[in-house]
């Protein structure tokens, strides 16, 4: 049994949700506190994965990122990252991909947490970050769990948008769901089977961690 | 001494009011905002504690310059070293009691002040409960406390007993007048309970639209000087029903309900909801031992 593709999604779905978590967190901060009239524009901008099909994504990724026009072009020489078709590519898609996974769950953390907490820290003389890291992020704990889990979730189950601007290269950024459509396709349905296994079974347990953690139901046990 | 002289622009409701307020209080005194709901009481503590940013004027704390549009002059509320208690009393559900306390501290801060605090406050038992856990009166003894951790000159409370029950609140009021006189403290309240303003402030303001119409001590304010009564109440009318040829008035007192006999021409001006002084002239009450 090849083991690559479950690597490679795992990989993938950790790096990505550990960019995105650094991402977020100010941009959900940002996005509760602005009154900036360019808000709705960015929101919209963040939430247009969830609507657009996957491969729209990955077809303007594949342009943009393509060494063969000027902004691929700048990225690989002045980054030394080739976007196209590399695993860096993918991280790069995921993290745009599963963005509103992760700021959605941050920012309505934040919002429903009383204006007060924020001000009665300023009062303090506490400053924004010491505020954000200290007061406002530890009270909206089971919002950055969901956020965590729907990100990594999110990314393990992509496939039109990591197909595109990945290619399915093996050992490379053929992910666990493109293995599954490819061994399909070869009708190896046994190793499809295997994969889909271990995916349903993964992704299963995650979610089952959130919602016990989440509904309180391992404090109980626990005491 | 404080000096106030701002003016803002607010959204109140559905109506725009222009905040207006000019007024000096003294280091060391307690003074009281009053006003009904909209009044711009919370407005005007928020600027002063640099939450609400007016749109013209001066604030000046012992001669420093807090606020001075003129001058773009603007110190943030993290520097002005203020303590505020907050309507919710805003504490954070993730630490225990001390740790409320401690994160107000600032670095480096002798820790010595926050045991006394909570000697003081009486919060021992309390100090590793979450805040979720406690009563509002003990929810209120923390915030107040916590307002106190940075040692501030000038303290500010939104509200602070409004949603407590009456026997708590009395106790409270014990507290708040033991420490703004032990920490030489200039508070500035807000209060709708008339009798709570009796007891605790040496000043009132009342606010209407916005602005300051009436300030003096409370004792005038609120009771007309006209009437030479040795015996009088501050109460709400509840209820007026007719009987026979008279109304029967239900005012509440505190938190008694007294029922007094009135006539028409007396309860003209009168509805219910009213504000209204029970008095009386000439008369010899009775007074008997309960307890």
């Amino acid at each position: 049994m090849n083991w690559d593709p479950l690597l490679i999604t795992f990989k993938l779905a950790v790096v990505t949700t550990a960019i995105l978590l650094v991402i977020s967190v100010p941009l959900a901060y940002w996005m509760v506190n602005t009154k900036s009239r360019s808000k709705p524009f960015i929101e919209t901008l963040i939430s247009m994965p969830l609507v657009l099909p996957p491969t729209v994504l990955g077809f303007y990724f594949l342009v943009a990122f393509s060494p063969g026009n000027a902004f691929g072009n700048w990225i690989n020489e002045w980054l030394g990252l080739k976007l196209v078709f590399s695993f860096e590519g993918l991280v790069v898609a995921s993290i745009i991909y599963s963005l509103p996974f992760m700021v959605h769950p941050i920012q309505s953390g934040l919002s429903i947490l009383p204006h007060s907490l924020t001000e009665a820290s300023q009062v303090m003389g506490k400053s924004k970050w010491t505020t954000l890291f200290k007061v406002l992020l530890p009270n909206c704990k089971a919002s950055l769990l969901t956020g965590i889990v729907l990100a990594f979730a999110h990314t393990v189950g992509e496939f039109g948008v990591v197909l595109m601007i990945g290619g399915s290269i093996p050992g490379k950024t053929k992910v666990a769901s493109i293995a599954i459509y490819d061994e399909v396709e070869a009708m190896n349905y046994g190793a499809a089977n295997f994969y889909a296994a271990v995916l349903f079974v993964i992704t299963f347990c995650i979610l089952l961690m959130v919602y016990l953690i989440n509904g309180g139901y391992l404090k109980r046990f626990w005491k | 001494m404080i000096k106030i002289d701002i003016h803002k622009k607010l959204k109140a409701y559905d109506s725009e009011m222009n905040l207006r307020i000019k007024c000096k209080i003294k280091k060391g005194e307690l003074v009281t905002l009053y006003g009904e709901s909209g009044a711009g009481k919370t407005s005007t503590l928020r600027i002063l504690a640099g939450l609400l940013k007016p749109d013209k004027g001066e604030i000046t704390i012992n001669e420093v310059s807090w606020v001075d549009t003129a001058n773009k002059i603007f110190i943030a509320p993290q520097k002005r070293n203020i303590g505020y208690v907050f309507q919710d009393y805003a504490l954070f559900p993730n630490m225990s009691v001390l740790e409320n306390l401690e994160f107000a501290s600032n670095k480096g801060q002798n820790k010595k002040v926050i045991a006394e605090l909570i000697e003081m406050m009486e919060l021992g038992d309390l100090q590793n409960r979450k805040p979720q856990t406690l009563s509002g009166g003990q929810q209120q003894r923390v915030a107040l406390a916590r307002a106190l951790v940075c040692k501030p000159n000038i303290l500010l409370l939104d509200e602070p007993l409004a949603a407590l029950d009456y026997k708590i609140r009395l106790k409270l009021q014990d507290y708040i007048t033991r420490i703004h006189n032990e920490y030489a403290l200039t508070t500035i309240l807000i209060s709708h309970d008339i009798g709570e303003i009796m007891k605790l402030s040496g000043r009132v303001l009342v606010l209407d639209q916005g602005k300051i119409v009436r300030q003096g001590i409370p004792g005038e304010i609120f009771s007309n000087e006209k009437i030479s009564g040795k015996f009088k109440f501050i109460g709400e009318i509840l209820k007026i029903e007719p009987q026979d040829v008279v109304l029967i008035v239900s005012v509440l007192i505190q938190n008694n309900v007294v029922k007094v006999i009135a006539d028409k021409s007396e309860i003209q001006s009168l509805n219910v909801g009213d504000k209204v002084m029970v008095a009386s002239k000439a008369f010899n009450p009775i007074l008997y031992k309960i307890e």
